[in-house]
């Protein structure tokens, strides 16, 4: 990996090229912004962590007995609220979209860069005013404020946290209009549209999803506000209101929601997959169009989280018959990764495990997906740990995954360092491991009739909480080990070059870190995405293999300095 | 079902349980056998085609095939669909309750289920109910959503303020079960539990008689039918011109505004409640609403009376629209 200077000067490296705080708090660099939002998922993934802890704490014995009623609802409604809209809803996009997207494209940032600042600004804002609210003492109406509970009954401090959430919206829909734009208007020539990276596709058909359901929220936050604040009666009863309209309106953003989760998750494993087994993608179109696809079809199915609620009967089977429909564009993706495989030429490295391991905690967390659409089984297992199994297997087990991967693929393109693989491969393992122990034995409790959010609980579930969460610590070596690897590797990686992967795609292309404005010339595409040569004569060291010379050297350096 | 007393399996005394699980169980079956050939494809090519491996031939171009794409995809929907229709029909049933099913009242409130039986006997975070029998509940809410889950029946349904639901089963297993809330619905949510007691029939018709129950429930609501005045407009002789009840229960309704209407538990609360939301064709909207005046087992007494008198009358509703749909958009009232 000599033939590429291995790190870009200073004044090229946006890293580098301008070094005070106000360049960075000021930066209109769509990979700076990248950055800032990475360190504010940062801080409010371990806040969220915090109130899943307490929960796995909590539920160790039958009796509610390590904190309150009131500390744990307090506990689980902070962890849902910034799981959700502080962590998940923004993780991807904010991050690695932000930061690829115009890479990708060939551009030289977004359509809007203002406008991308901005976002971050709102976002910080409506964190502010959650965080507020949570540190004067919490709430607790779960992270789905139900009325009337959340508008009349309950205590604590919802408007505020609900007029986070509120203003949290406002910045999805700008980076989504931001995304759709660039998409549409700053493709390099020759980048056509099927020509895209299918990440690129991914993060837009996440983008219409943001900017078509999030103003349902924000209504529907508004008029539960507008009942609290001012007693106008929409969802309350004795006020003349109906309580079910809020879940209507409340789904119609939040199961688009989950797809604005778990859309971004499937680019980044095509981009993992086709990189690690050095191949051509199987099934483009297919893939491509999936997920616009699940985007539509997940606009009409949010009536399936309302099967329990007395909606007529005939809605309820419309909704499931069209819930069944979207895990096909879900399914066309699993099995286009798996043939993706076939005639590759394979490294274990790992990206690659994260990216094997999300697709196995994908397809289970789909296909029980698909047994919750199924009525009769739904009233059974409707709001019990099943339903919390099945949707962390999906915003957890394969977006948060399918993260992790993502750092790990791009950890070298954004710092321009290799980390240690084996400790890498460990973490990746590490998660898988931790994940499942940590969730499977909720899908069993779940169908033994164990309801959510229940502070103490009948004894004969008390095993099957024990194995649960007897999984966290493990899970959480595999989300703390890579914060130690990868803040060593930022001091003393190796330098990674421009290409450590020999991966294809436009952002292979610059250094590593990449210069301030992207490309120092135009960029002109003449080939298709994932255009990987048939027969690779390259049988040099891949970025596993570079860690393994790293230790060669200093061990050499050491035996070196013995001698003298 | 269990082992080494851990429970794998929760136990089941319905035929509606039994039919869930075996959908459920062979749903299992068809999701594993949808994910394991993913998984084995990951693996065997991962292995076969692993980077060190010059062996195998990976010169024949293979990105993408029409017919094992549309395969993929219409196969295993195909196969699910089996699984929508299933459980559509089981769904179906939930909503059917059989005509001569028995009648519990439930209220749901923070944090306790109140039932009354229709003979006034009144129970708290219990639920006794005769094996063998059909048992509807109908169900509302004093505050917030809660719902009535029986995990041995296997079956739930969400308790709404202002909505009238129901659920139905048949127990077939006299004994002592669960009986839990599970909408998120406050401080003491997890404490909103209680038992199902599934009797005998002798044992629960001597259960029944045992109570020292005051006057029956529709007694009761035939008492606050005098004292609230309704009699007053709605009796034989009275002064004001307002819709006669007798035969209301389960009976058509026209409405002013052109729609007709089943007149269930849901209509006969909203209109109580909300009398000028739904006016009966040729009538005038001068009934005062009773929201905040009456409690919530006031009103359930009061729907009782009502539905009593069409059964006095003969003209006994269950025989006809048993099955009328309780959706909740109905509903309406007059006078």
């Amino acid at each position: 990996m000599t033939d590429a200077p291995l790190a870009p000067p200073r004044s090229e490296n946006f890293l580098t090229a301008k070094e005070t705080i106000r360049s960075w708090f000021l930066t209109i660099d769509h990979k700076r912004i990248a950055l800032l939002y990475a360190a504010a998922l940062f801080v409010f993934f371990f806040i969220g962590a915090a109130g899943a802890a307490v929960i796995r704490i909590e539920m160790l014995t039958p009796q509610g007995d390590v904190v309150s009623a009131e500390g744990y609802n307090r506990a689980f409604t902070l962890h849902g609220v910034i799981m959700v809209w502080f962590f998940l809803v923004p993780l991807i996009p904010t991050t690695f979209g932000n930061f690829l997207l115009p890479l990708m494209l060939g551009a030289k940032d977004l359509a809007f860069p203002r406008l991308n600042l901005a976002s971050w600004y709102v976002f910080m804002i409506s964190g502010v005013f959650t965080l507020a609210a949570i540190w004067l003492g919490g709430l607790e109406t779960g992270w789905t404020f139900y009325t009337p509970l959340s508008a009349v009954y309950a205590d604590g401090w919802v408007t505020l946290a609900i007029l986070g959430v509120f203003i949290s919206g406002f910045s999805s829909i700008f980076t989504g209009i931001n995304f759709i734009v660039t998409t549409h208007t700053l493709r390099a020539p020759g980048m056509t549209w099927f020509r895209m990276p299918l990440f690129v596709w991914s993060l837009y058909a996440t983008s219409l999803v943001m900017v078509l359901a999030t103003p349902v929220l924000a209504i529907t936050l508004l008029l539960i506000l507008a009942e609290r604040a001012f007693g106008i009666g929409v969802f309350d009863p004795t006020l003349g209101g109906d309580p079910l309209l809020f879940q209507h309106l409340f789904w119609f953003y939040s199961h688009p929601a989950v797809y604005i989760m778990i859309l971004p998750a499937f680019g980044v494993i095509s981009e993992l997959v086709t990189a690690g087994a050095r191949n051509r993608v199987f099934g483009y179109k297919f893939i491509a169009f999936s997920s616009l696809a699940i985007a539509i079809l997940g606009f009409m199915v949010w009536g399936h989280h309302m099967f329990t609620t007395g909606q007529s009967m005939y809605a309820g089977i419309v909704f499931s018959f069209l819930s069944f429909l979207v895990a096909v564009p879900s399914a066309v993706k699993a099995y286009n990764w798996a043939a993706t495989l076939y005639k590759g030429r394979i490294t274990l490295n790992t990206p690659f495990l994260y990216a094997l391991g999300f697709i196995a905690l994908f397809v289970f967390g789909g296909l029980t997906g698909v047994i919750l659409a199924a009525l009769a089984v739904d009233l059974h297992v409707h709001d019990s740990y099943f339903v919390v199994a099945h949707f962390h297997y999906i915003m957890v087990g394969a977006a948060v995954t399918a993260f992790m991967g993502a750092v790990h693929f791009w950890w070298p393109k954004v710092t321009g360092r290799l980390y240690n693989e084996h400790l890498g491969r460990a973490s990746a393992i590490l998660l898988w491991i931790g994940f499942n122990l940590t969730f499977f034995p909720q899908f069993i409790m779940g169908y033994l009739g164990m309801p959510r959010r229940y502070h103490a609980y009948d004894p004969e579930f008390q095993v099957w909480h024990l194995l649960s969460s007897a999984g966290t610590p493990i899970l959480a070596m595999g989300y703390l080990l890579p914060v130690f690897y990868l803040g060593w590797s930022l001091y003393n990686g190796r330098p990674a070059g421009p290409n450590p992967w020999r991966a294809q795609g436009l952002e292979w292309t610059v250094s590593s870190p990449p210069p301030e404005h992207n490309f120092h010339g135009p960029v002109k595409v003449t080939r298709e995405a994932y255009d990987y040569p048939k027969e690779d004569a390259y049988k040099g060291p891949l970025p596993r293999d570079a860690w393994r010379e790293a230790e060669d050297d200093r061990e050499e350096g050491q035996a070196a300095e013995d001698r003298r | 079902m269990s082992w080494a007393g851990i429970k794998f399996w929760p136990e089941a005394i319905s035929a509606h349980a039994e039919n869930v699980d075996a959908l459920a169980i062979s749903f299992f079956a068809l999701i594993w056998a949808l994910a394991v050939p993913i998984g084995v494809a990951l693996v065997a090519f991962a292995w076969r085609y692993r980077r060190s491996n010059d062996g195998p031939d990976r010169q024949q171009p293979h990105h993408g095939s029409a017919w094992l794409e549309w395969g993929w995809m219409i196969l295993p929907f195909l196969l699910t669909l089996a699984f929508f229709v299933w459980s559509a029909g089981l769904y179906r049933d939930q909503h059917h309750p059989p005509p001569d099913a028995r009648e519990v009242y439930g209220v749901g409130l923070q944090w306790m289920w109140k039932f009354e039986h229709p003979g006034g006997q009144r129970e708290i975070n219990r639920l006794t109910v005769p094996a063998g029998e059909p048992v509807r509940v109908v169900l509302t809410s004093q505050d917030v959503i809660h719902s009535l889950f029986l995990p041995p029946l296997r079956i739930r349904q969400d308790v709404v303020p202002g909505l009238t639901t129901s659920l139905w089963f048949e127990a077939e297993e006299p004994g002592v079960y669960d009986l839990r809330c599970t909408e998120f619905c406050g401080v003491s949510h997890s404490r909103m539990t209680g038992e199902l007691v599934v009797l005998e029939p002798a044992e629960f018709e001597a259960w029944l008689a045992a109570f020292d129950a005051g006057p029956t429930l529709a007694e009761a609501g035939e008492r606050l039918y005098r004292d609230l005045g309704c009699s007053g407009c709605h009796g034989p002789n009275a002064a004001v011109r307002a819709p006669d009840l007798a035969h209301l229960y389960r009976r058509p309704v026209p409405l002013e505004r052109g729609e007709t209407v089943i007149a269930d538990e849901q209509y006969i609360t909203d209109s109580i409640l909300m009398p000028e939301r739904d006016v009966v064709a040729g009538y005038e909207p001068v009934m005062p609403s009773f929201e905040g005046v009456i409690e919530e087992s006031e009103l359930v007494a009061l729907v009782a009376f009502i539905k009593s008198m069409a059964a006095e009358d003969g003209m006994d509703g269950n025989a006809m629209g048993a099955d009328a749909p309780s959706d909740p958009a109905e509903e309406e009232d007059a006078e």
